[in-house]
């Protein structure tokens, strides 16, 4: 595997990428009716070495934007480059090398192992497959074991044999197996009791310093990304609405959905919890067929106004280099909102219409960053 | 709706077209198919054949004897190669015996399976639910002929409690009618009570877990409304399904066994017979009559599965 | 505290499963009074859905054994006969669910499973059954109610149908309402709005609540008092107050400690609790966390009672450590208590 850097660092690059899942209908012949809005014009970077939290609720679109850049989908417009090389609509051949380089740890470590196979053909699978010599593999196998903290006796269970935390590390092991540059995350750590999710947290930032390895990591809310993420993403209907350095985000979210949900996460301290002022978002997000027009979060923002029902906001860059889809925009100074700037990531159909004011500054919705 | 409709008619013409076609087509290839040295009856001279051959056009083209064909069986004017007779009429005098055996013996696989299922599914590892599972297999795996020649022969013959075979209008006498039947209907049905009884089994025992079940119990119903409003009812949906394909496919050719060891005189007896002789007419007929009901009762399924379980949309 | 509801003692329920005996909960008491919110707090394996579900007698099986009692209005319900739990469940004591999705009949409107309930504890003629379900799925925040008490569950939301799944549990308004992992499987926003929903409801109708979850974010947001499990046994028990801001048993420490918190400077590092909860069926002798917990000691091989060890009677725990070590032995660390990692404990 060669690994010279790539010059300007970037490891994957998605540029308005587009996912529609077709609805067919017809009485004879299916024609496309309609199309759900899955992912609806993304770009990102991922920089060789960073770990990059993608958060939103169920049918944000996360899932499928991971599948995705992961090539398990095609998409329907835009496209990803991996290390610079188009893999937009590679085939099977051409996506061979790139698999090797790219690796996912899925949600559930009950179904995400198949069940008749020895840890040790599970983990040993991605290295017989790329061809890698038979009697290398079993040491291999058992290094990858040491490295994910289980014991090489293991080797000869089976996946019922361990508990969910286990299993995790076991999915973990396998990724690591082809030593590829980038890992995919989908919610590793969603289905774990809390005390084995720190175990498994704290895992996954050691792998990364040894293999200097990059991370995608998926999740649905915002506390347990912070911990692992460099820079956060915040996903709404299919858009970005904000992409932040990871700690700026907690204490001064820009976008009203992120601070939604920051809002909706209870704290565990009671007076802390009974202090802040919480504004629980009504309603539920839309129906992905038909997103709302203008900005999509806008039938469920305390802070929408005309311009938010009718033109779809661009993604501002503030000095900080953060970004953030709002017309109204939260914690920013009047400084701030002068000199944003239209972020060349903006999604091709949104308005040019920058920021003006950010209504009031006080509102700060479950931002206790002050404190 | 009615586009389900539509579009599942067109598919019911395009399955009756190519079931005809391949029929009449394999008939016209095997050996020995030749319908005009069948009809010359032994030692034919070349002069008969011919006038046979000319008579019924069959020195036409295959497919426009197809089409002759088929227009005479939807006309009505189909008669058999080797009896002459109308084979239209013959069907219609027959189909009421095989509606009256493949009806019969539906209701009582199903209720037997159903009351079977549900017993050894609440005794499920005990030895009650142990012994029915062996009988069960037992029963998926003896064959109709062989079932139906023993009952004939010790029922009917041997110990005299029903009668030897045949079949008696139920017009003529309803309770004679039904005393003939009970013998052909067990035999038919013991292979799908068997089948039906353990799918059902394991259903039940699937659904008993179901966290819907868990909540029906929380809300304080009796456990006779759990099991038979959330348990039962969720499992028969399935096996709604599979009833009505496979009462198609047993009015479709599946009782051809039954009616010829009961000497029912039936469709399926029909069937075997012509069969037998060659004789394309009834044959094409015959296969026609099963390719439609086993079509109409697989949209009459998809209606009713979508009609019981409301996740399932037409379209 | 005012005269308890419910008051349980000394349960316990083990199953007989292939691999042994499984001792599920083993000697579980707690009380709660009306218009109360008690947390049962504990990782999946600790026995608190047991202990919830036993309540209602849902655990019941061939291979299932009890003892102890639940004491409610002068019955017990552990020893009651099924007849007389199947009146009980739904009208006194009504239970909610994890997972909305599946805990609905997929094939019966929910207005008719509302309906089912009301009319298995009431004779209530079906016109006013239904008048009764509008309002209800009225009263839990679903729009349009008289339209869609017609509806399938496929035809909700996750979040809405939880809100059916609370429109029946207050169908024939109980007295005690046992919630389960409530909102475990929702999205943030559309957990507070359930949790909103349960309190306001608690509060117009004066239910006492068991909220069983391993959230104790949620805790700290709902709960008056809280009870926290591990491996079968309550191992502290007290006041919101006292389990957040003085927590007497190390297990609690490593809890608290390992919520990831959002509104505080990160960590470089996630406080994690070394090792794996024990398996059920065979646990260390003594203490059950004894071997994750980095203050071990020998005492710590005989089983700590539950009792108040913090002045004021109120703050139960089972830990043989004095109530002065553990103020100082706990470690505090930025804005919250941890625990410190166990030497030589496994990954």
């Amino acid at each position: 595997m060669s690994s010279q850097p790539e010059p300007d660092g970037k490891l994957l690059e998605v540029e308005h990428l587009k996912l529609h899942f077709p609805i067919r209908d017809g009485i004879i012949f299916d024609r496309q009716v309609a199309s759900v809005h899955a992912v609806d014009d993304v770009t990102f970077d991922l920089i060789e070495g960073e770990t990059l939290g993608l958060v939103g609720e169920s049918g944000c679109g996360k899932t499928t934007l991971s599948r995705a850049l992961m090539r398990l989908l095609e998409p329907t417009d835009g496209t990803v480059r991996f290390r610079g090389k188009d893999v937009t609509h590679a085939g099977h051949k051409q996506l061979e090398p790139v698999r090797r380089d790219m690796q996912m740890v899925f949600q559930d470590p009950y179904a995400s192992l198949n069940p008749r196979k020895r840890i040790s053909q599970i983990i040993g699978l991605p290295l017989r497959l790329h061809g890698a010599p038979r009697d290398s593999i079993e040491n291999r196998v058992r290094e990858l074991l040491e490295k994910v903290g289980l014991h090489p006796e293991h080797l000869n269970r089976y996946p019922h044999e361990f508990s969910g935390g286990q299993r995790q590390r076991i999915g973990v092991a396998r990724a690591l197996a082809l030593e590829p540059r980038l890992i995919v995350l989908d919610e590793p750590v969603s289905a774990l009791d809390v005390s084995v999710q720190a175990q498994i947290i704290n895992l996954l930032d050691d792998l990364q310093d040894e293999f200097k390895l990059t991370y995608l990591f998926v999740a649905h809310d915002l506390s347990v990304v912070r911990h692992v993420s460099d820079r956060i993403a915040v996903m709404y209907l299919g858009k970005l609405m904000e992409v932040s350095p990871a700690e700026e985000l907690y204490t001064k979210p820009i976008h009203p959905y992120t601070g939604a949900l920051l809002a909706a996460i209870p704290i565990p301290d009671p007076r802390e919890n009974r202090r802040r002022e919480r504004i629980v978002v009504g309603g539920e997000p839309p129906n992905p067929i038909n997103p709302p027009s203008g900005c999509v979060f806008h039938p469920r923002c305390p802070r929408a106004t005309d311009i938010c029902r009718t033109v779809e906001p661009p993604l501002a860059r503030y000095p900080s280099g953060h970004l953030a889809a709002c017309h109204h925009p939260m914690n920013v100074t009047e400084d701030e909102i002068r000199a944003a700037e239209r972020d060349e990531t903006s999604p091709h159909g949104c308005g040019d219409e920058l920021p003006k004011d950010s209504l009031e500054t006080v509102s700060l919705p479950g931002s206790a960053g002050a404190s | 709706m009615a586009r389900f409709i539509v579009r599942r008619i067109g598919q019911m013409l395009l399955v009756l077209f190519a079931v005809s076609a391949l029929t009449f087509l394999i008939f016209n290839v095997i050996p020995g198919g030749d319908p005009a040295v069948r009809m010359a009856g032994r030692h034919p001279d070349p002069g008969q054949l011919a006038r046979i051959r000319a008579e019924w056009g069959f020195n036409d083209p295959v497919y426009v004897q197809y089409l002759k064909t088929m227009q005479k069986t939807f006309t009505g004017d189909l008669s058999s190669y080797t009896t002459n007779v109308d084979v239209v009429d013959e069907l219609r005098k027959r189909a009421p015996r095989t509606f009256a055996l493949a009806i019969g013996a539906a209701i009582i696989w199903m209720l037997a399976a159903t009351a079977i299922g549900l017993y050894t599914a609440a005794r499920a590892g005990r030895f009650a639910d142990r012994s029915i599972t062996i009988l069960a297999l037992v029963g998926i795996s003896m064959p109709v002929f062989w079932v139906g020649a023993l009952m004939n022969y010790y029922l009917g013959f041997k110990w005299g409690i029903f009668p030897n075979g045949g079949y008696v209008p139920f017009a003529d006498d309803p309770w004679e009618w039904f005393y003939h039947l009970i013998m052909p209907w067990t035999a038919l049905s013991i292979l799908f009570i068997g089948v039906y009884s353990r799918v059902l089994r394991s259903n039940i025992l699937d659904t008993i877990n179901e966290d819907y079940v868990r909540t029906a119990r929380a809300k304080g119903l009796s456990e006779r409304r759990v099991m038979y409003r959330h348990v039962l009812r969720n499992s028969l949906i399935p096996i709604v399904t599979l009833w009505g394909l496979d009462f198609g496919a047993v009015l479709g050719g599946g009782t051809i066994l039954t009616e010829t060891v009961f000497d029912i005189q039936g469709v399926g007896q029909y069937a075997a017979e012509s069969i037998g002789q060659l004789d394309v007419p009834p044959v094409l007929a015959i296969t026609l009559f099963g390719s439609f009901f086993i079509v109409l009762l697989n949209t009459v399924v998809d209606i009713l599965y979508a009609a019981i379980d409301p996740r399932i949309r037409l379209q | 505290m005012p005269e308890p509801l419910l008051s349980v003692r000394d349960l316990e329920v083990s199953f007989a499963t292939d691999e042994g005996v499984v001792q599920a909960v083993d000697g579980v008491s707690f009380d709660i009074g009306q218009g109360e919110i008690l947390a049962v707090v504990g990782e999946s394996g600790s026995g608190k859905s047991v202990s919830a579900m036993t309540l209602m007698g849902l655990t019941r099986s061939p291979n299932a054994r009890f003892s102890g009692s639940a004491m409610y209005k002068g019955e017990d319900l552990i020893s009651a006969s099924d007849e007389r739990l199947q009146d009980v469940r739904g009208a006194e004591i009504a239970m909610i669910f994890q997972d909305p999705m599946s805990s609905l009949n997929p094939v019966q409107k929910i207005g008719a499973q509302i309906v089912e309930q009301i009319q298995a504890h009431e004779a209530l003629p079906d016109a006013q059954a239904r008048e009764r379900v509008v309002e209800l799925l009225e009263r839990v925040g679903i729009p349009r109610a008289r339209e869609r008490i017609d509806s399938y569950p496929f035809e909700f939301s996750g979040g809405m149908r939880q809100r059916v799944m609370i429109a029946l549990a207050l169908s024939c308004d109980p007295n005690v309402l046992i919630a389960d992992e409530p909102t475990t499987a929702l999205d943030v926003t559309i957990q507070a709005q359930i949790l909103q929903r349960i309190r306001s409801l608690r509060d117009e109708t004066g239910a006492a609540v068991i909220l069983v979850t391993h959230d104790l974010g949620v805790v700290a947001d709902i709960a008056d008092r809280v009870a926290v499990m591990y491996a079968g046994r309550i191992v502290e028990q007290g006041s919101l107050d006292d389990i957040f801001y003085d927590p007497q048993h190390p297990y609690t420490w490593g809890l608290l400690g390992s919520i990831t918190r959002v509104d505080k400077p990160r960590p470089a590092r996630l406080p994690a609790i070394a090792g794996l909860p024990p398996s059920l069926a065979d646990r260390p002798e003594g203490c059950h966390f004894r071997p994750r917990c980095p203050h071990e000691f020998a005492k710590c091989t005989e089983v700590p009672p539950l009792e108040a060890r913090v002045e004021g009677g109120q703050h139960l725990d089972r830990c043989w450590l004095t109530v002065e070590q553990k103020r100082s032995d706990r470690e505090v660390l930025p804005g919250e208590i941890g625990l410190r990692s166990k030497e030589g404990a496994p990954a």
